[in-house]
């Protein structure tokens, strides 16, 4: 399938595993499922739910910067062959 | 109904006005040539970081959720909060995985998620089973926003005596719809979302502002709702979770951010953007959206601060616990103000049901109609069968919710999110293995639907007096388990869906039954705006042009 000109460009980054944390925190209800301590009137369960939305732009802003310049670069080789002819 | 005379004014002109943009929208960032699906089903694949922003955003975040999460949240307490955390782990979800859709749909001109499927495992047949399942699952939600639309209606008092009357402003409000998105396409949402948003945004900060303070502050207002659960007779409400409903929170979040990335209206939404950094980016701006939807949320222990009594149902006896939210904002705010929050539900409905119709009707045309119909369609064709069917859909959607109890869109919604979750394996894990036979997830498919049609039926509602689909919360002591707690049925579903496809897929694989050719390559999955082979993967030179 791979043919050896065309130069295997990837999303693979290790940064990726940073998002493990916003996908995984919000899902663990014993971290945040109380009422005190009341913030503003907020208790806990409300205003640390609030705060993952933080933590989730935080790790995925982090995660853009640190792998959007790889993708950029322009693999010259694959410009042949259209790539639905093995369709069936 | 004159009470709410300047409501219904104030209503009335911005739906106007946003109806107008509609219709002009088709000539915004016009291309060259408009008879192309990729210009009308996904705005010639072109839109940039701030409009990919609203577009999605108004997509995801419908006019019903902005109706409903609050609803349940004034009825069950915490458990209704789940809409948060769902809306935070969706993000990354995309970021890792809608990402290698956008990438390989731009590189073979793929506009659903089945024209995936369909090369990925050469098969029509499974694609067949992807877009039935995504029209199936959309039909409903279309009908939900329309629910939208009549819980602010009933409440400004626009109803009338028999079924035709008191439907009569939906269906203008959809004709209008329906001929703009007829004539702009995707454009048409996108240039409305900007409006919508804008309102939305405002109508919001103003109300978390200014009710708390007419309330007796943040703390008097949970205080409020503390004491509400307190004194009702249901076991699962209160301000916080219990330990019942936790792994059902847990699961819904979760499973309804994997159904969300999977319902063929995002995938619209994120196919349109123009490159891979574009999608990426909104993945961190987006949240924006989970904030708002959070404070949405909370209105609901407002409105039970604010002593709001929902307005009655359809049904004698019953509530349109709908109406809470439109009911908070008509009792507590100025009727100029309050006719701005009702336009901002009213115009937050069009602009989702715009995106699903095109979205539906993409999905008829290329893997129902050009597979099954007329293989040799020109793009141009393919762009009117599109426009028709959104047409077909819409007046569905309508009928949905005229000739039927409301209750039933409601049911088929939930239903939706369910049934949708079971393409996971096929589009999901198909972006990253191929390691599945064509004919195991089929299994796998259809073992799901069952088991997840199964669960739901069997659910009863004790506060409707429901003996069926009642709710998405499994009793675990139903399958033998003792113990009270409870569990998203799309989570069982979906495991089970996983586990028939591996299984089957190894007896498959063990009688060397033949495979599908898979019509990708690795490299497919990380191709960027400006790949060289896009001009070859493309049927005309029009859409390339326009998309630089």
């Amino acid at each position: 399938m791979t043919e050896p000109r065309s130069v295997p460009r990837s999303d693979r980054s290790p940064w990726n595993w940073l998002l493990i944390i916003p996908i995984a925190v919000p899902l663990l209800t014993p971290l945040y499922n109380m009422d005190s301590p009341r913030l503003w009137g907020f208790p806990a369960f409300y205003w640390l739910q609030f705060a993952f939305i933080l933590i989730g732009v935080t790790t995925t802003s982090i995660v853009y910067q640190m792998t959007h310049r790889r993708a950029v670069s322009p693999s010259p080789a694959a410009s042949t062959s259209p790539s639905e002819a093995g369709d069936e | 109904m004159s009470d709410h005379i300047v409501e219904i004014v104030v209503f009335s002109v911005l739906f106007l006005l946003v109806s107008g943009m509609g219709f002009v929208a088709a000539k915004w960032r016009a291309p060259k040539d408009m008879a192309h699906l990729d210009e009308w089903g996904l705005g010639g694949r072109s839109f940039g970081g701030w409009i990919t922003w609203f577009l999605v955003g108004g997509d995801l975040y419908t006019a019903y959720t902005f109706v409903a999460v609050p609803a349940l949240i004034f009825g069950a307490g915490a458990a209704g909060f789940f809409a948060v955390p769902y809306t935070i782990i969706v993000y990354p979800i995309f970021f890792l995985i809608l990402i290698r859709l956008w990438s390989v749909s731009h590189r073979h001109g793929f506009v659903t998620p089945a024209d995936f499927v369909r090369t990925r495992f050469g098969s029509p047949t499974l694609a067949l089973l992807v877009a039935i399942t995504g029209i199936v699952a959309t039909m409903p939600y279309i009908a939900l926003q329309l629910v939208g639309i009549e819980a602010v209606l009933k409440t400004m008092g626009v109803t009338g005596d028999s079924a035709l009357a008191r439907h009569a402003p939906i269906i203008v409000a959809f004709a209008i719809l329906a001929a703009y998105t007829y004539q702009s396409g995707l454009r048409a949402p996108a240039l409305i979302a900007f409006v919508k948003d804008t309102l939305i945004y405002i109508v919001i900060i103003v109300a978390v502002l200014y009710l708390p303070y007419k309330l007796g502050g943040w703390g008097t207002i949970f205080d409020d709702a503390s004491a509400k659960f307190a004194a009702s007779p249901a076991p699962g409400d209160g301000i916080t979770l219990n330990t019942n409903n936790q792994l059902q929170y847990i699961t819904l979040a979760l499973g309804s951010a994997l159904a969300l990335f999977l319902y063929p209206h995002s995938i619209t939404g994120v196919l349109a953007s123009k490159s891979r950094n574009t999608i990426k980016r909104n993945m961190s701006a987006l949240p924006a959206y989970s904030f708002l939807l959070g404070l949405i949320a909370l209105l609901g222990y407002m409105a039970i601060s604010a002593g709001v009594k929902p307005l009655p149902g359809a049904k004698a006896g019953s509530v349109d616990s709908n109406t809470v939210v439109p009911l908070l904002f008509d009792q507590q705010f100025p009727s100029w103000f309050a006719g701005v929050a009702f336009a901002a539900i009213g115009i937050g409905a069009l602009v989702p049901a715009a995106i699903m119709s095109i979205a539906a009707a993409n999905l008829f045309t290329r893997n129902i109609y050009k597979e099954y119909f007329r293989r040799d369609a020109t793009p141009a064709q393919e762009a009117t069968v599109s426009k028709i069917a959104s047409l077909v859909v819409k007046v569905g959607a309508v009928a949905f919710i005229i000739f039927l109890d409301p209750q039933f869109s409601i049911d088929l919604q939930l239903i939706g999110g369910i049934i949708i979750l079971q393409t996971a394996p096929s589009v999901g894990l198909g972006l990253f293995t191929r390691w599945f036979h064509r004919g195991g997830l089929m299994a796998g498919w259809a073992a799901g639907m069952g088991l997840g049609m199964w669960m739901l039926y069997s659910i009863p509602n004790a506060a409707t007096g429901r003996k069926h689909f009642g709710g998405s919360a499994f009793p675990l002591s139903d399958f033998g388990f003792d113990t009270p707690r409870t569990i998203y049925v799309g989570f069982i579903a979906v495991l089970v869906n996983l586990v028939v496809a591996v299984i089957a897929t190894l007896i498959l694989r063990a009688l060397k039954t033949p495979d599908g050719i898979d019509g990708t390559r690795p490299d497919d999955f990380f191709a960027d705006e400006g790949d060289p082979r896009l001009e070859t993967a493309r049927t005309t030179p029009d859409a390339v042009g326009s998309s630089t």
